[in-house]
């Protein structure tokens, strides 16, 4: 057995050249396919912690996921607001550990602006529990100061200090889109990057947005009425509505009971929803084309090694002749058999591993970078258990199917006897 | 040798036909070769003189009659109790192509060790396999500097003392020889027949050197014609 692997690693370097491309075949298709399945792992953890150490998300009645798209996501489509003596309330039940409010409803180059208050930066938490780091400047303190997600100000170059406007609405910067001109901010700090929609968001206080809006009535600003920026401190810059509240109770347990009261809240119609939950829930509904990239990467995987076993069938005419001098040594065709398969296993072994290692490489030296660029969370380190199973089946699957031509070279080392004719 | 009463092989009442093929290849009602003898079986190409090898070594198996190899009849074994008596008992020697031409000449002397613990044994006996591969090359007028070259790169005429090495090693006491002098010229034909003979008179091992040319039939105990063994022959000539 262990002669016959030997011979088998022999013989599989002797054909190295027309192996080598196998094995970087199966190589690239099994680091692809280790690489979807830790970006599907690594996404959807990042997706569904999102949000951490919130225990309720509450916003104006609709559904889970809508509240959740808007209040966590900062996407479009909230069009009911909840009053701001709702959020008072809720803050002040007995059972609030803290409340932050959050308004919606403007933008900068098509990321969202979020109002809210100073609490946010030290009470969001996300993935295990991390709280969120200035990587330069501070919290904003006054009005017309913004803090930046970092793709943002990756994205946009900005540093702190810079000027920049807001657009009202979420829409971007087409040409219809009515802007904040007038009311320039300044940025006074950058967060850390945390794979989260943070990274896309202006963060501003919910002061600003009232002052934004001073001048404005439905939806558009007041003609031939104006408030300049430094006259905005004479008025009460309390907003009157908000989007949504992000609740963090001072015990867990009393979950249920607290969403309960915000869900029959009489002076409007609410909803609380607990954020786990309903992340995970959105995630479902991702859930097709998670596994439909999957299903691609591991069809790609199964054409490499179809790939294998079509070289090593090809192979088997030019090695008849090797393999009846193997015979007359006292090689059974069940050692042909072996033999065969033993140089599927290695090329298929090297390859899945090579492929590990390339995976690793990039995800070591390419992931800060692919995050930053294309927001695709790819995690260096260990190769999880589910990622170890899935070589496992390369390498099984390399050996099934290797089995064909170790089959067509046992068939042939029995018809041939010792002079295989050529 | 132990082995030296029992007859090397002996045949009765062989048939054989390749499948697919109506006619029997081989009907041989009695042969047999002594324990040491050396035996010269000659007939045309195509006359079954291959197909009869690879009955002796149970890699075919006859419809008919009985195989006895060592005292051994092939028939009764189980297809991998054959396997390992060839691996441990026949040392084959074919025409051309003998070696794997990836692995270095030594290397390939040394391979039915790998095959067969009893010959690993026997080789390494008196000193180290290795040792022993190179004592065989060396007698076989192999020079040390391609004893380690790809067996892929020598010289046909170097080949074939490699493929002789590795029959002879640990001492089979069966060997088999296929037209081993076909793919050398005329001169080095004889001297190359001259240093088997040697080999395995020293080795005590019986010999059945099979070639379509009589002119080499010189020096051993005993030559036969396959036609005059096989009743098939007429048939197949036809
Ligand atoms: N593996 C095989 N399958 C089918 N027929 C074979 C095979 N080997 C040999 N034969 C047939 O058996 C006959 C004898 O061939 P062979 O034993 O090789 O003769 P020789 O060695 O005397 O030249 C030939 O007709 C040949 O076609
Ligand atoms: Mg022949």
């Amino acid at each position: 057995m262990r002669a016959i692997m030997r011979l088998a690693a022999l013989s599989a370097w002797s054909r190295r050249s027309t192996l080598a491309l196998m094995f970087a075949s199966i190589a690239l298709s099994s680091a692809l396919l280790l690489a979807v399945e830790r970006i599907r792992v690594d996404t959807r953890e990042s997706f569904t912690q999102s949000v951490s150490g919130v225990d309720l998300v509450v916003g104006p009645r609709s559904s889970a996921v809508q509240l959740v798209l808007h209040a966590i996501f900062h996407a479009a489509g909230a069009t009911h607001t909840m009053r701001w003596e709702s959020f008072t309330e809720i803050a002040a039940h007995p059972a609030t550990a803290w409340a932050v409010p959050l308004a919606l409803g403007d933008s900068h180059h098509g990321f969202a602006v979020l109002g809210t208050s100073g609490d946010y930066f030290t009470h969001y938490r996300y993935s295990d529990r991390r709280a969120l780091r200035f990587a330069e400047g501070r919290a904003f303190a006054g009005t017309f100061e913004a803090v930046l997600g970092h793709e943002v100000a990756t994205r946009l170059g900005y540093r702190s200090g810079e000027r920049i406007t807001l657009a009202h609405g979420l829409g971007g910067d087409g040409a219809l889109a009515q802007t904040h001109d007038d009311k320039p901010f300044t940025v006074v700090g950058i967060l850390a990057a945390t794979g989260t929609p943070l990274d896309r968001t202006v963060h501003v206080s919910l002061e600003s947005i009232t002052a934004l809006h001073l001048d404005w009535a439905g939806g558009a600003p007041l003609p031939g009425f104006s408030i300049a920026p430094d006259q905005v401190g004479k008025f009460d810059l309390q907003p009157r509505e908000i989007s949504a509240v992000l609740v963090g109770l001072k015990q867990r347990t009393d979950v249920f009971r607290s969403q309960r009261f915000i869900n029959e809240f009489r002076k409007e119609p609410l909803m609380a929803v607990l954020p786990g939950v309903a992340l995970d829930e959105l995630w479902q509904t991702l859930g097709v084309l998670e596994r439909t990239l999957l299903a691609v990467a591991a069809l790609v995987v199964l054409i490499g090694l179809a790939g294998l076993a079509a070289t090593l069938l090809a192979g088997l005419g030019e090695r008849r002749r090797e393999l009846a001098i193997l015979r007359a040594l006292g090689a059974g065709p069940r050692d042909i058999l072996l033999l065969l398969v033993s140089e599927g296993l290695l090329v298929t072994a090297g390859g899945a591993l090579a492929g590990l290692a390339l995976l690793t490489a990039i995800a070591g030296s390419a992931a800060p970078w692919l995050l930053d660029r294309f927001g695709i969370v790819l995690g260096a380190g260990l190769p999880s258990g589910d990622e170890l199973a899935l070589l496992a089946a390369i390498v099984a699957t390399g050996v099934a199917a290797s089995l064909l031509p170790g089959w067509r070279a046992w068939r042939m080392s029995l018809a041939d006897g010792l002079t295989p004719k050529l | 040798m132990a082995a030296t009463a029992t007859p090397a092989l002996t045949l009765r009442q062989l048939r054989f036909s390749w499948p697919r093929q109506p006619a029997p290849c081989l009907d041989i009602a009695g042969f047999s070769v002594a324990a040491g003898e050396r035996v010269f079986l000659h007939g045309p190409s195509g006359s079954g003189k291959s197909t009869l090898l690879a009955l002796i070594g149970g890699v075919a198996l006859p419809q008919q009659g009985s195989v006895e190899v060592l005292g051994q009849r092939l028939e009764t074994l189980s297809a991998r109790a054959r396997d390992r008596l060839r691996a441990d008992d026949i040392g084959f020697l074919f025409q051309q192509f003998n070696l794997l031409p990836w692995l270095s000449a030594i290397d390939n002397v040394l391979l039915p060790c790998t095959f067969s613990a009893s010959r690993r044994q026997r080789a390494s006996a008196a000193q180290p396999a290795r040792a022993e591969a190179e004592r065989l090359l060396t007698q076989l007028d192999l020079a040390p500097d391609s004893w380690h070259t790809r067996a892929g790169e020598l010289s046909v005429g170097q080949q074939q003392r490699v493929a002789a090495a590795r029959a002879l090693i640990g001492g089979p006491a069966l060997l088999i020889a296929d037209e081993p002098t076909s793919a050398l010229d005329a001169a080095r034909q004889q001297i190359f027949v001259d240093l088997l003979l040697r080999e395995a008179a020293a080795a005590g091992a019986a010999l059945i050197f099979v070639s379509h040319d009589h002119r080499l039939a010189r020096h051993f105990d005993r030559t036969v014609a396959l036609a005059d063994i096989n009743r098939a022959a007429s048939e197949v000539a036809a």
